[in-house]
């Protein structure tokens, strides 16, 4: 589950595109691939490992390392929805540990937008033994999310202006960033008004959806040394799971909570020790929850934290997703995972846009929520070091 | 494959949650329970989640419970009411609220089942304020 690992992150790189029309799945998760290796400096031969999630296309990793002509000895399919690129990230230290590989390529890509593909209400798998006691009642995911927003706002007295400051400062980021979907400023004012999608979220509360994806190459710390990159050390990788607990349902935290806990202890750092953060936004809400679960407030303070530009580099306690994030920059593929370890290595090397970097950043978190808030999902904590 | 809202898809009964279904057939929401330690569970298993025992067995939930939390999308008409109903045995189960007024839901408000057929005619649980 952890490990004070001895491993690095030497290649990142996210794709510019947000609307594939031209570009196959496969293509995606090769150009990713591509890029990611050209940032690195090394080579297609130089891959040992592969890690994929299920938005791979085809029969697992086989298909993708056929595509892109790997000759690996060691891969990993672990699915967990949008939290897996963070999962693989940690898996790979485990394999290189063990000596199972030496340069690990992680690759997410996706199209909705091109495919027209939408996330609600697909047909689930009938074994799937949670479906027949939830499908019948429409859960989409905006309103799974809306109902961790409700409670919170009940429990806590969380307000709708609170949840909109974490869209203001997706979107103060954002402006900064060329390729995002959504560049504009907006206002708590802009949010709130927003149609409703589900009570209480707006539409301004949610994710983009968007096409493209990234690629992540891990390295041991010989081949990390060799390369002409600043040194991005995994201090600490862990991950958990919740679920509705055989009906004793508690919306009030996420598996993060565990997640949190686990990595900070393993790397012996606090949440303060934290200079940037990368929360996976797919709802204003889902940032809310992973701030309080990973320590960075106390329980229910959340809303507090997050006003008045709390989240906004420069400005703010701790500045996130300074990318723009899921809310305003890239959801690829429905899956923010990927995205949010890139961020985080840019701000780690000094590479995020000026406007937007963190003065002498180098200890720095990702956290993913694959699935679904309000029911089953994994969460998966990083904690990136530049030496 | 994608539905409209309106349409309420029906369950897949597979066999060891086929009693459960038969009876919401007959106005009845049927609940595990675990004899081993004692406990409500749901959804329905065939051994416990809480201690893996294999002594569950079916008991009838007199169909009151409280609302844990819930959310109404805007663009349905009528508005689709997704919960979280808390049953007065213990459970917290997924459901839709109907027959009420979205404006006037809160959490903690008392609700009592009822039953709307699904595209199959298999009846499913929902609830509605007491």
């Amino acid at each position: 589950m952890s490990l004070d690992s001895n491993v690095y992150i030497v290649g990142a790189y996210e794709h510019p595109v947000r609307k594939a029309d031209s570009i196959s799945l496969a293509q995606l998760h090769a150009d990713v691939a591509k890029g990611a290796l050209a940032d690195a400096g090394l080579s297609k031969n130089d891959i040992d490992g592969y890690f994929c999630a299920g938005d791979a296309p085809g029969l697992g990793a086989a298909s993708m390392v056929e595509y892109m002509g790997l000759n690996v000895r060691h891969v990993d399919t672990t699915e967990s929805g949008g939290s897996a690129p963070i999962l693989h990230v940690s898996h790979a230290a485990q394999a290189i540990a063990a000596g199972r590989c030496s340069v690990a390529l992680i690759t997410s890509a996706g199209r909705p937008r091109a495919t027209g593909a939408t996330p609600r209400l697909q047909a689930p798998n009938p074994d799937a033994p949670d479906v027949a006691f939830e499908l019948p009642f429409r859960p989409a995911t905006q309103n799974l999310y809306a109902m961790v927003a409700k409670r919170h706002m009940h429990d806590h007295a969380t307000s709708s202006e609170q949840l909109a400051w974490i869209k203001v400062a997706a979107s103060h980021h954002a402006q900064h960033n060329p390729y995002a979907m959504l560049p504009q400023v907006v206002t708590v004012r802009d949010v709130i008004n927003s149609p409703m999608v589900s009570d209480p979220l707006h539409r301004l509360d949610c994710c983009v959806v968007s096409d493209g994806g990234g690629a992540l190459i891990v390295a041991k710390p010989q081949i990390a040394r060799s390369l002409r990159r600043p040194l991005v050390k995994v201090r600490a990788a862990a991950e958990a799971q919740k679920h509705l607990n055989g009906g004793r349902v508690d919306l009030s935290y996420s598996a993060a909570t565990f997640s949190g806990r686990e990595a900070f202890d393993v790397a012996r750092l606090k949440p303060s020790d934290i200079k940037y953060a990368s929360l996976y936004d797919s709802f204003t809400i889902t940032v809310l929850m992973q701030l309080e679960d990973l320590g960075f407030c106390a329980r229910g303070k959340g809303g507090d934290f997050v006003s008045d530009g709390g989240l906004i580099s420069g400005v703010g306690k701790l500045p996130i997703n300074t990318d723009g994030g899921g809310l305003c920059n890239n959801h690829p593929g429905n899956r923010g995972g990927m995205t949010k370890v890139i961020e985080a290595v840019r701000q780690l090397r000094g590479e995020a846009h000026p406007a937007v970097q963190v003065a002498n950043c180098d200890l720095a978190l990702a956290n993913g929520i694959g699935g679904l808030l309000a029911t089953r999902h994994t969460s998966g904590t990083l904690i990136l070091e530049r030496l | 494959m994608t539905r409209a809202f309106s349409e309420i898809p029906a369950p897949t009964v597979l066999p060891d949650t086929k009693a459960y279904w038969e009876a919401a057939g007959e106005g009845r929401l049927l609940i595990k329970y675990c004899h081993d330690c004692r406990t409500y569970h749901f959804y329905p298993r065939s051994l416990c989640p809480f201690c893996f025992g294999d002594s569950t067995s079916w008991a009838e939930s007199g169909g009151m419970g409280v609302l844990y939390s819930f959310s109404a999308m805007s663009r349905t008409e009528p508005a689709l009411v997704l919960a979280f109903v808390t049953l007065d045995e213990g459970p917290t189960m997924m459901t839709n609220l109907v027959d009420c007024e979205v404006t006037e839901l809160r959490i903690g408000q008392k609700v009592r089942v009822v039953y709307r057929e699904s595209e199959s005619g298999q009846p499913v649980p929902m609830f509605t304020p007491v």
